[in-house]
């Protein structure tokens, strides 16, 4: 994968499950008729504001909450290119990968950044954010495979000799 | 070397021994797929390229969230999961018989030792009975349909260990809420919790339940007790001899333990909006209320309502306050009813409602405005779930909830 850059939206700790997309949504039929409801209990014009290529900077125990994949999916059709926080909660994790919606674990780069800053993303080596590289991890073969075939289904698809 | 439970159980289901942070593939034993989802899983197992389950006897589809239909959209589900259901052959279709969680366990489809998967972050629930459950979204479920395989990483245990007599006035469900107050919200994340001692041994197995049951509050990917005589039972089996095992090696090793007196819990409740928000009762006092909720897959059985009956026998619900009662199961609302629970219920002024997912997340009837405070048994209290995101939702036991119900206002059950 190649190297990202894009302009940041901040937020905080625990974003919940319920706060990316709330439970009254979910019945809506596509995915699209969701997104502009994204973030809306905490921040109800955020999801109109994101332009495609953004990325999201979070504290700790990002997605945690229920089980909903609207939630990555969503976040994907905003057009963020991936999300980097201090932790993931595990469901939304999986979650993300299974959808190809890259996730990076940093611990240190959330405490120092500002909205709307401009950052770049080294594909599992390091973020470089106004002059300073922040350290980050590979993904494991298995879920850069995933997130190569474009998510699970594309795995999958590849499985059963469709792609 | 010593093995944890979620250790034996991989073991058991591999065949090969494994250690935290190995991924290793497991067959899966059962999955649930829940009404909301549905129409998400049966797209994605198509577009998957899948032309049958692997095997129809292991998929339990459960109509809950949904039920009865309160928006027009919400029937498309019902006929998706339904031409799904016929389409693949799957026997095992719920379409108005309870809250998922509590039929996967009540209607005997997990037994102690399984590994099951279902689309709801609850299923963590099915640890009460020492089986491996957690959830997944709904295209790995699809996944799983066709292949019956998952990769999991093993992941590492924390060990609760909990001993002595609980006080009067406090339920498991403040233990659990002590407990994620403890390890944070994201304390457990990829880890397991296993419980030990005297207190947890003495548990029923619903009570067991409302632990694992919020255990993923605090991110535990599960939460395991060592499945006993009560779990038998409840299973309605003889417990096999890898059933028996499942118990956790004293040579075992954990990455973290926590020890309690059990006479040093008391009533807490989780405060707006964090479920790690954990006050005790006794500093709310007198913050006034407009709704009270008995119900959900953390405290919709037949002991939460019959600890609420208890408080509210011949007392009535203060005025202004709606009081709203919705048992987990069909079962459970017609054993209820044989015991007089129901009759007590409706008497002080509750609503009792059909069995369901119900106001818990804020999809049928009994939703708040801003500005209004309920008192709740479920599980979580995130902005906007139970109505606008300027509700405050406290999670609280069925009897700090009945107490308050009665008081109008935050008050210490007695």
């Amino acid at each position: 994968m190649e190297n990202m850059t894009g302009k940041v939206w901040i937020l905080g700790d625990d974003i919940d499950t319920d706060i990316i997309i709330p439970t009254e949504y979910l019945a809506m039929k596509t995915i699209d008729d969701m997104k502009q409801y994204a973030f809306s209990p905490l921040r109800p014009e955020l999801a109109g504001q994101i332009q495609k290529g953004d990325i999201i900077v979070a504290g700790k125990n990002f997605g945690c909450g229920s089980s909903r994949e609207q939630a990555p999916e969503i976040i994907k059709a905003l057009g963020i290119q991936c999300v980097i926080a201090k932790s993931f909660a595990r469901i939304f994790f999986r979650n993300a990968i299974n959808n190809g919606l890259l996730l990076i674990e940093q611990p240190n780069l959330y405490d120092d950044i500002k909205e709307g800053d401009t950052i770049t993303v080294h594909m599992n080596k390091h973020v470089d954010y106004n002059s300073k590289e922040y350290p980050i991890a590979a993904l494991p073969e298995n879920l850069m495979r995933i997130i190569q075939a474009g998510g699970l289904v594309g795995a999958m698809r590849k499985l059963n000799g469709l792609d | 070397m010593g093995e944890t439970i979620i250790e034996k159980i991989i073991r058991h289901n591999t065949g090969k021994s494994v250690k935290p942070g190995d991924i290793v593939t497991v067959n899966v034993d059962r999955v649930m797929i829940h009404d909301i989802f549905i129409p998400f899983v049966a797209e994605k197992f198509e577009e998957m390229g899948f032309s049958k389950l692997y095997d129809p006897e292991k998929v339990i589809l459960i109509y809950d969230h949904l039920v009865p239909a309160s928006q027009l959209d919400d029937t498309r589900h019902f006929r998706i999961g339904d031409a799904f259901a016929a389409k693949y052959g799957m026997p095992h279709v719920h379409r108005s018989d309870g809250i998922c969680h509590q039929l996967m366990t009540e209607a005997g489809y997990v037994k102690p030792g399984d590994v099951v998967f279902g689309t709801d972050s609850h299923t963590t629930t099915y640890g009460c009975v020492g089986a491996f459950s957690s959830g997944i979204g709904y295209t790995e479920m699809a996944s799983i349909l066709g292949t019956g395989t998952m990769w999991i990483k093993v992941p590492e245990t924390i060990k609760v260990v909990i001993e002595g007599e609980l006080p009067a006035n406090v339920m498991s469900k403040d233990i659990i809420l002590r407990l994620i107050g403890d390890l944070g919200a994201d304390g457990a994340t990829y880890k397991t919790l296993e419980f030990f001692g005297s207190t947890v041994d003495n548990m029923s197995v619903a009570s067991r339940m409302t632990m694992s049951n919020m255990a993923v509050e605090a991110g535990a990917k599960c939460a395991l007790f060592t499945p006993d005589e009560k779990t038998a039972r409840y299973c309605d089996i003889e417990l096999n001899d890898y059933q028996k095992s499942l118990k956790g090696d004293a040579d075992a090793v954990y990455v973290r333990t926590l020890t309690y007196r059990a006479e040093d819990f008391v009533p807490v409740m989780a405060c707006p909006s964090q479920v790690d928000k954990i006050r005790d009762v006794s500093t709310l006092e007198g913050i006034p209320i407009d709704q009270v909720f008995i119900g959900s897959c953390t405290n919709g059985r037949l002991e939460d309502l019959a600890a609420a009956a208890e408080v509210l026998k011949g007392q009535k619900v203060a005025d202004y306050v709606k009081l709203i009662v919705t048992p987990a199961s069909r079962k459970i609302y017609k054993q209820a009813m044989d015991l007089g629970i129901m009759e007590t219920l409706a008497e002080a002024g509750a609503i009792i409602t059909h069995p369901g997912c119900g106001l818990c997340c804020g999809r049928t009837g009994g939703i708040l405005s801003d500005g209004e405070r309920v008192v709740a048994t479920n599980n979580r209290n995130f902005l906007g779930r139970m109505g606008t995101s300027k509700v405050e939702i406290f999670l609280a036991s069925p009897r700090t909830a009945a107490a308050c119900a009665v008081a109008g206002k935050i008050v210490t059950p007695k």
